[in-house]
């Protein structure tokens, strides 16, 4: 699709880069020691800092990638939204008040509080390294995706932007700074999704959502043996014809232009439905539709094909209560699109043919995850190991965990993990309205499901549209400045204070805490710039399977083990890393996805690796530990 | 490298209460989210069936979830607030 940059948005989202900046400038001449960098100081108000956990965890993949997810696949995204909240309670009731009071600035000083062990410092600064540069790549790339449509600059110019930013706001005033954008950006966040969630509600249902939907076309035709050879409407010529498994799609051209539909019905009563089709020609030209992208002709879908409102069938709602809103959808019908590729000659032809589903399967789980029609075991433990390691990930990611030194104490940690339960599990209430939203409101970009947020606010006007576009960029630069600020702490304070044994003063190591988020935000705006189309919730996906595997071992078996060693939770941190980051290179999805090979040819059948690498983590810290006893006892 | 937290407190004698209760509400919880995947995984159709203000099984029980992990969260503060004050009252000024 075209996007063409809005000024307003342009206005928005610079006047929030500029408040930024200037709070950035008031509190760096107020950070001078490393407390003050790493930990704001251990100051901040715990209602403050629970809405900064917010800010922080709401990524552009909860905002953008899960709303997309609905918009797309229905029930099934909303899985995400909770297993992410679910990994809070992990978070309340297990993590934050003992991490408050065991650590300082990093999650390694929680880890080595009563062992003091190279190893540990190694292994945990590796695992937070490792998990916060998968974090960060998709948070890049996602950058570089939203500044393309909304802010007419390439892809590379997104990622710089972003990136220069955030190296600024970290490099300045360290977590102080970071931790008021993402005070700012997740209230603004929470703020803007109820009042779009509010639009939803009000606009209801309708077959046509607004006076510029397009309506899909169906003409009848004529099925000669297995081929269509001539339609209703003259206007069309027949010219081509592509069977394959149980589809049949035709090609018709009219004034130049070729388009594809899809055939359905059997004979006398054969119907053409509409596709929406991309043609990568053999000469290098890419059609949308049959025609070049500036003709506009790859359209917005996502409609009800029928509404049932009160047991009758009616063509629109108007204004729904929430529970009303979702009952009518799943006695309604909605139109989704399923996409299929083929040659046609020397072109390779992208199809989006018409899939209708009933309003009960959107609203149950199925269409994306296989636990249904067409599951098998495989498919069954896929889902399991996603559930878990989503429910055990949250509270094992470092860029989360270092949020519990910048409150005064572990009562505080504990009420700003309440206040962030409490805001963060709101707004994933809302993706559930703002995806079925953009799904039945014409807002679906096929090509982006990630656009789907956004443009359902277009639906409902340019201000709206445009301040969302600028949260979203908020949204990936306060989820970076606590990445960067989690992998500067990882390399100045435990790699090179800790492990590496270097003295330096307290102005020193900020200065090193410094040198770090530069450098780590260097590091981050390559990998941006290289991963560009790279699939972004698989990264993020792979972020938290690591911080299950390889971090929460280690946690809980040191709250409630005594007899953990440090060479069991430094081996137990290098073998989740190693499992979980093997699982999923060798996975089909990596195969498939990553590698362009075929899926089938993966050595292990599974994607997701919690189910088989969160366990590894435990029994190799527990064996481990068992035989390192006397050795650390001794010690 | 050993080093303490980033800022000071006293003893906290609720510390073993609030492990053990914290611990105790982590089961529960573990419990109704592993129901929630069984039932997804045994018997997905289940997840279609109406159960309160026309909400499907699935709706409900997603919105449950993140309700309960809200109102749990709750319940564990005021709980540990209050054995907070009652272990630790003499002390005055502790703040763990």
């Amino acid at each position: 699709m075209i996007y063409t940059a809005s000024p307003l948005a342009i206005g928005i989202f610079v006047a929030f880069v500029l408040s930024v900046l200037t709070l950035s400038s008031y509190f760096a001449k107020k950070t001078q020691s490393s407390k003050g960098y790493y930990a704001a100081g251990g100051t901040i108000h715990w209602a403050v800092n629970g809405i900064a956990f917010a800010g922080d965890y709401l990524s552009a993949a909860s905002f953008l990638g899960i709303c997309g997810m609905i918009a797309f696949d229905g029930y099934d995204g909303f899985l995400y939204s909770i297993g992410y909240l679910a990994g809070w309670v992990v978070a309340l009731f297990v993590v934050a008040e003992p991490l408050k009071r065991f650590g300082k600035y990093t999650f390694t000083d929680a880890l080595n509080y009563k062992f003091g062990s190279k190893g540990i410092q190694l292994t945990a600064a590796i695992s937070t390294l490792v998990v916060s540069v998968c974090y960060l790549i998709p948070q890049m790339v996602g950058a570089g995706d939203l500044v393309t449509p909304l802010l007419g600059l390439p892809h590379y110019m997104g990622v710089i932007l972003v990136g220069a930013i955030v190296i600024f706001i970290v490099a300045t005033a360290g977590m102080t700074s970071t931790t008021y954008v993402q005070f700012i950006k997740g209230g603004l966040l929470i703020v803007f999704s109820t009042i779009l969630t509010i639009y939803v509600l009000r606009h209801g249902l309708s077959l046509k959502p607004s006076d510029s939907f397009h309506s899909l076309v169906s003409i009848p035709a004529v099925l000669e043996g297995d081929t269509i050879t001539s339609v209703e409407d003259s206007s069309y010529q027949v010219t081509g014809n592509y069977k394959k498994d149980n589809l049949h799609f035709v090609k018709l051209d009219k004034q130049g232009i070729a388009t594809w539909w899809h055939v359905t019905g059997t004979a006398p009563n054969v119907i053409l439905k509409e596709t929406l089709s991309i043609t990568k020609a053999a000469d290098g030209r890419v059609l949308y539709n049959g025609d070049l992208k500036q003709a506009q002709k790859f359209f917005q879908v996502g409609n009800a094909s029928k509404i049932v409102h009160n047991g009758k069938e009616v063509s629109e709602t108007g204004p729904l209560g929430p529970f009303e809103y979702l009952s009518t959808i799943e006695q309604s019908e909605i139109i989704r699109f399923t996409k299929s590729t083929f040659q046609d000659a020397n072109d390779k032809i992208t199809i989006w043919r018409q899939n209708p589903t009933s309003g009960k399967e959107v609203l149950r789980p199925g269409l994306k995850f296989k636990v249904d029609k067409g599951a098998d075991f495989m498919s069954r433990l896929n889902f399991v190991s996603l559930m878990i390691a989503l429910f055990f990930g949250t509270s094992a990611l470092p860029h989360i965990l270092i949020r519990y030194y910048t409150v005064p104490s572990a009562r505080d940690a504990r009420k700003s993990t309440i206040v962030a339960i409490g805001a963060i599990g709101f707004f994933y209430i809302l993706t559930l309205f703002m995806g079925l939203g953009a799904m039945l409101t014409g807002s679906l970009d096929l090509e982006s499901s990630n656009m789907s947020a956004p443009l359902l606010a277009k639906f409902f006007g340019i201000i709206l549209f445009s301040i969302i576009s600028a949260i979203a960029f908020a949204t990936v630069l306060g989820t970076v400045a606590g990445l960067i600020v989690a992998a500067s702490g990882a390399v100045a304070h435990d790699l090179i204070t800790g492990f590496m044994g270097k003295k330096m003063t307290d102005r020193e190591q900020v200065r090193a805490g410094k040198i770090s988020a530069v450098g780590v935000g260097c590091i981050a705006i390559i990998l941006g710039i290289l991963c560009k189309g790279m699939n972004v919730s698989f990264l993020v996906g792979l972020a938290f399977a690591v911080a299950a595997s390889a971090n929460l071992p280690s946690i809980i078996m040191l709250l409630f083990w005594k007899k953990t060693t440090s060479k069991g939770i430094a081996a137990s941190i290098v073998v989740g890393i190693l499992t979980s980051l093997g699982i999923i290179l060798l996975s089909p999805s990596t195969y498939g996805d990553i590698y362009g090979l075929p899926r089938s040819a993966a050595p292990i059948p599974l994607d997701n690796p919690g189910i088989i690498s969160i366990p590894l983590g435990y029994i190799t810290l527990i064996i481990v530990s068992l035989l390192t006893q006397k050795k650390s006892q001794t010690s | 490298m050993s080093h303490g937290p980033a800022t000071k407190w006293g003893e906290d004698n609720a510390s073993p209460y609030k492990a053990r209760l914290g611990v105790y509400l982590f089961i529960f919880y573990c419990l109704v989210y592993a129901g929630f995947i069984v039932i997804n995984v045994v018997s997905p159709k289940t997840m279609g069936v109406s159960v309160i203000f026309g909400l499907n099984l699935a709706c409900a029980y997603g919105f449950g979830l993140i309700l309960l992990a809200i109102i749990m969260g709750i319940i564990y503060n005021h709980m540990c607030g209050k054995k907070e004050r009652e272990l630790n009252a003499p002390a005055g000024g502790d703040r763990s």
